[in-house]
């Protein structure tokens, strides 16, 4: 492990100050992925700031039917709030779904956000990789999740994974010694019966080779409002904008979801080793939402 | 309790005296802000509990409690956990009379090598206080963050059962 210096921050303004006097430096929050990327030799960082005492730890209701998570509110705290839990079902699934229960009580929600491509080819430190290396050429396919940023600078949640693009190595918008704050979830009537579903190798910590997040509200059976976001198929998490558009004042019914799953993944560009999740994101779309409609979690 | 005024000054690379909290007892180490809190467990206080499986988060076998909480003390640095209290296997059993989850270990041979175990066993601890026991599919699920490369999976099980049902109010 490269040598490291330490320092605990004693309010945001003092968090910024010290991890703005250089480039080399790095917020600490949980650690799961820093420290573990430090130790592999992936991250240059060599000055650690402790954020852990900032008062950035809470999970509150907003009065739009919506929450708002503290950057520093941990997984397993987060997925288990009642608010949560009530407003936002798909997301305290999707983070009782992650990692393991250790794992959760240490990660935070904002480097949950932040956690790094997890291809092998990242991480060993040796193959070449253009997510660390810029221009080396390898092609990043995995994924990471989300939920939704905001703070100081606010940022759509769609604007705040970028797309590789000529800039592999830059995954979000941020600015050195940008912190973020907090988590803004706005209030949707869809997302009181939104569900989860995660399809993976091993049934239980591991990322997912496809899964996605639906959010259906149906009047008279018919589709008045509808999110539907899928992980583990694209550089970042996918908001199916064409699923959507095909849903959107349509029936409810398999049929109908199985025409918007297909016209989602009509555009898919695949690989030879990933071939297989363009039928498999798209059973994944129409099993969630036929577990939306029948009101229970895959 | 906070033990310390915490590091508000830059540290390092060099080592820097750090109080530490663990098992109930006060110590104070010389480390390097680099040095994870496992390893200033079993380097530097000789508490060889808490294993170092994979080192990188993966195993669950240097699972500790900080705070009341099970964390993984290989992404944990020590100087995070400065002013924090940590407890590792070697702080459950009271005097020679172990912990009624390590006696169901050995009672229904939850182990084979023996290399997770200690994990395992905080592990399993916490799942019952967080509630996560009921079923056998939640123990196999909020399990899943420890790894018996020797499959001994069906006797933990067991072990965890029983604590559960006992400590439930039968026997």
């Amino acid at each position: 492990v490269r040598p490291l210096t330490y320092s605990r921050a004693a309010g945001i303004d003092h968090a910024l100050v010290l991890v703005g006097t250089s480039p080399a430096s790095a917020f600490l929050a949980g650690g799961t992925t820093e420290v573990d990327l430090i130790r592999a030799g992936v991250s240059q960082t060599e000055h650690l700031v402790d954020i852990n005492d900032l008062p950035l730890a809470g999970v509150e209701d907003r009065d739009d039917g919506g929450v708002h998570i503290g950057a520093l509110a941990r997984m397993s705290d987060v997925a288990r709030t009642p608010s949560v839990v009530q407003r936002y079902p798909a997301i305290s699934q999707a983070l009782l779904l992650s990692a393991s229960e250790q794992l959760r009580n240490m990660a935070s929600m904002a480097g949950n956000l932040l956690q790094r491509t997890r291809c092998p080819y990242l991480r060993d430190g040796v193959s070449p990789c253009n997510k660390r290396d810029p221009g080396s050429g390898c092609a990043a396919l995995d994924g990471i999740r989300t939920l939704g940023p905001g703070g100081a600078r606010s940022l759509r949640i769609d604007d705040f994974f970028l797309l590789p693009g000529g800039t592999p190595e830059v995954e979000h918008p941020l600015a050195h010694g940008e912190l973020i704050v907090g988590i803004e979830v706005p209030g949707a009537r869809s997302a009181r019966r939104s569900v989860y579903l995660k399809v993976r190798d091993r049934q239980s910590y591991e990322f997912a080779l496809v899964s996605v997040a639906a959010a259906l509200a149906v009047d008279d059976g018919v589709v008045t409002d509808v999110r539907l976001a899928l992980g583990g198929v694209g550089t970042k998490p996918w908001r199916a904008r064409r699923a959507e558009a095909a849903l959107l004042g349509g029936r409810a019914d398999e049929a109908s979801f199985r025409q918007a799953a297909a016209a989602e993944l009509a555009g898919a560009v695949v690989r030879r080793h990933n071939a297989f999740k363009v039928e498999l994101a798209q059973r994944a779309m129409v099993r969630a939402l036929v577990h939306n409609q029948e009101g229970r979690q895959p | 309790m906070t033990l310390v005024e915490p590091q508000r000054a830059v540290v390092g690379p060099a080592s820097v005296p750090v109080p530490l909290e663990v098992n109930g007892r006060q110590h104070v180490v010389d480390l390097e802000p680099r040095v994870s809190l496992l390893d200033a467990l079993r380097e530097h206080l000789d508490l060889t509990g808490s294993k170092k499986g994979c080192d990188q988060g993966t195993c669950g076998s240097c699972t500790v409690w900080v705070d009341g909480r099970r964390v993984l003390a290989c992404l944990t640095l020590a100087m995070a956990a400065s002013g924090h209290e940590v407890v590792t296997i070697e702080g459950l059993a009271d005097g020679d009379e172990l912990h009624p989850m390590q006696k169901a270990f050995i009672e229904h041979d939850a182990f084979q090598c023996g290399y997770c175990t200690p994990g395992q066993i905080m592990s399993a601890v916490k799942l019952i206080e967080e509630g996560h026991a009921g079923t056998d599919d939640d123990i196999r699920e909020f399990m899943s963050g420890n790894i018996c490369r020797c499959a001994a999976y069906p006797n933990i099980r067991a072990a965890i059962r029983q604590v559960r049902d006992r400590a439930g109010g039968g026997a």
